[in-house]
């Protein structure tokens, strides 16, 4: 069989063995990342899109979390039979991976030159010399203002923004066919997130890197992606190109995420109602633990 | 504009920071710069910003929880600038605060009910049983049960201890409700819910609010006048309708454009 995707998640679910008893954090869930594409994985808390972004790259640290089924094909191979050491060599340089979270992505005690050359020095093997021009190149790749300055740089004393370009280059320095990006704008200002998703959708068009974008955000799915896929409480949802879903969603959840969010552009219906009487849609998501822990 | 008898005026507020830069050196950092703006009663107004725009600083200032370097804040008429902290306390259960994370405002070791309950234990001295019964019957309007009044806030989910929040900011029936990025750290139906509750108070309550934010949707739908503070300037206040509809400064254009919306570009809005 000829690969066309750049991931493949089929039939994958992962249990979590609580305290309280086993949770079911994927159930039976078929992800595909189109080679080239973007892949919106769509979710509220709970429904299992992180845990799936993290099973891909096998970090699913705990012995708690056990992946009981399924099979996770990159490059044609399956990634679940692969040995710890075979997957450090997967990770980096053929996958890489954003997190929402930036500074805790990066070390407080090392400037950013200095983490940069050790990630392309560790998967490169190559001299200090060519690291350190492989780094400023990454650097100025996301458009870090005066690179070589910054390469000085301590996490600390950059931007929210700044920070989040920094792991997209350490993430992007070995050219990886996948990039993971895991709420990668969430913790950012609305002005800053649209620079580094347009610094995303740049990198997929220029380097032709296959993403996997781990949102909660409909904004975000309709300015980035090529496709869609939702997922609630573990199961997948409905799957679709942009267009088919954003367009037509035909799941009621789906329907209801789209609706609940509150809209900068009315349109005249909405418009003619007096502002302190709009209402935002209200359906019941799915935070298992809004219902669940009340009891 | 013509705004007759505003609940919360404010007038050239401004605060300046002292600050040391890379060599040690003092200096000044101009957070809040001589901004100016009012809210009539019952109405929401929005303060828009991009992160260090001094929008958070200004919601402190007008609670008085940070004390401006120069300018006015009043107060139904009551200038509370330049009020010792005693004097302040008269207006406190007027004017409350609801936070971005609700959460680690409580504190972890006592019941929630409990901490709701305080100031009108200790400030409005109400019997125990009333203070509880009012307690009550605030988690019974916010949506939650009785069971949780004994609870601790980490046995909560984020949208229920934003509605924990809310409850204890109207314990005291405060007038005046200043919140910070209030569902920025929610899920979508959640934010939903959490956004149709503030409004059902308001109405049913006349509250005033100050919507801090940077996401523009929010204040489309919660504020009928905003204002748009850059580098600590307020650049422009206005009905908004206008505001966003015809942004007159670049930054309102940038947060204007910065709004990401579930539709596709060229599809009908």
């Amino acid at each position: 069989m000829t690969v066309h995707n750049a991931l493949d998640v089929r039939n994958l679910s992962v249990d979590f063995h609580t305290d309280a008893g086993v949770v079911h954090a994927v159930k039976n869930a078929n992800i595909s990342v189109r080679e080239g594409g973007i892949l919106g994985l769509v979710g509220e808390s709970g429904s299992g899109k992180s845990v799936t972004s993290l099973a891909v790259l096998r970090l699913l640290g705990t012995s708690r979390a056990r992946i009981t089924s399924g099979e996770i094909l990159f490059r044609g191979e399956n990634l679940l039979t692969k040995s710890d050491k075979e997957m450090r060599a997967i990770r980096g340089p053929h996958i890489g991976l954003v997190s929402q979270n930036a500074l805790s992505a990066l070390d407080p005690s090392f400037t950013v030159g200095a983490q940069l050359i050790e990630v392309i020095r560790v998967h490169q093997g190559v001299d200090k010399a060519t690291a350190r021009t492989k780094a400023l190149e990454a650097l100025e790749l996301v458009a870090l203002p005066d690179p070589k300055r910054r390469m000085k740089a301590y996490p600390h004393e950059l931007s929210g923004g700044q920070r989040q370009r920094v792991v997209i280059a350490i993430a992007l320095s070995c050219r990886p066919e996948l990039l993971l990006a895991d709420e990668p704008t969430t913790a950012l200002d609305a002005t800053v997130q649209k620079q580094i998703l347009d610094l995303l959708i740049t990198i997929n068009s220029e380097l032709g890197t296959s993403i996997l974008l781990v949102t909660h955000d409909f904004g975000v799915v309709a300015h980035v992606c090529t496709d869609v896929t939702v997922m609630r409480r573990g199961d997948v949802l409905e799957s679709g190109t942009v267009e088919q879903v954003l367009n037509r969603p035909q799941h009621p959840y789906t329907q209801g995420l789209m609706r609940a969010v509150p809209r900068l552009h009315l349109n005249d219906a909405t418009r003619s109602v007096p502002r302190a009487d709009r209402r935002l849609f209200e359906f019941r998501g799915d935070t298992t633990k809004e219902n669940a822990d009340v009891a | 504009m013509s705004h007759d008898n505003p609940l919360i005026a404010v007038s050239e507020l401004k605060k300046v920071f002292a600050v040391r830069d890379e060599n040690g050196k003092r200096g000044e950092f101009v957070a809040v710069d001589s901004i100016s703006f009012t809210i009539e009663r019952g109405e929401t107004f929005g303060l828009i910003g991009e992160s260090g725009s001094g929008k958070t600083t200004t919601g402190r200032m007008v609670l008085g929880l940070e004390k401006p370097t120069s300018g006015s804040v009043t107060f139904g008429g009551n200038e509370l600038v330049g009020l010792s902290d005693l004097d302040m306390r008269r207006y406190r259960h007027h004017m409350q605060m609801v936070f971005q994370d609700s959460g680690s405002a409580f504190n972890p070791r006592r019941s929630v009910g409990a901490q709701i309950a305080y100031p009108l234990k200790h400030f409005q001295a109400a019997s125990a049983a009333d203070a509880r019964k009012k307690t009550l019957d605030l988690l019974d309007r916010v949506g939650m049960l009785p069971s949780h009044y004994d609870r601790y806030i980490h046995e909560f989910s984020g949208g229920q201890r934003q509605r924990l929040g809310i409850a204890r900011a109207l314990v005291t029936d405060a007038d005046f409700v200043v919140l910070d990025e209030p569902t920025a750290a929610l899920d979508v139906s959640v934010q939903a819910q959490i956004l149709n509750l503030l409004k059902d108070l308001q109405r049913e309550r006349k509250l005033t609010m100050l919507l801090i934010t940077h996401n523009l949707a929010l204040v489309e739908h919660m504020c009928e006048h905003a204002g748009v503070l850059d580098d600590g300037r307020l650049v422009e206040v206005g009905p908004v309708d206008r505001l966003l509809s015809n942004p007159g400064t670049a930054i309102t254009r940038k947060l204007v454009d910065a709004v990401l919306e579930p539709e596709l570009a060229g599809a009908a809005r």
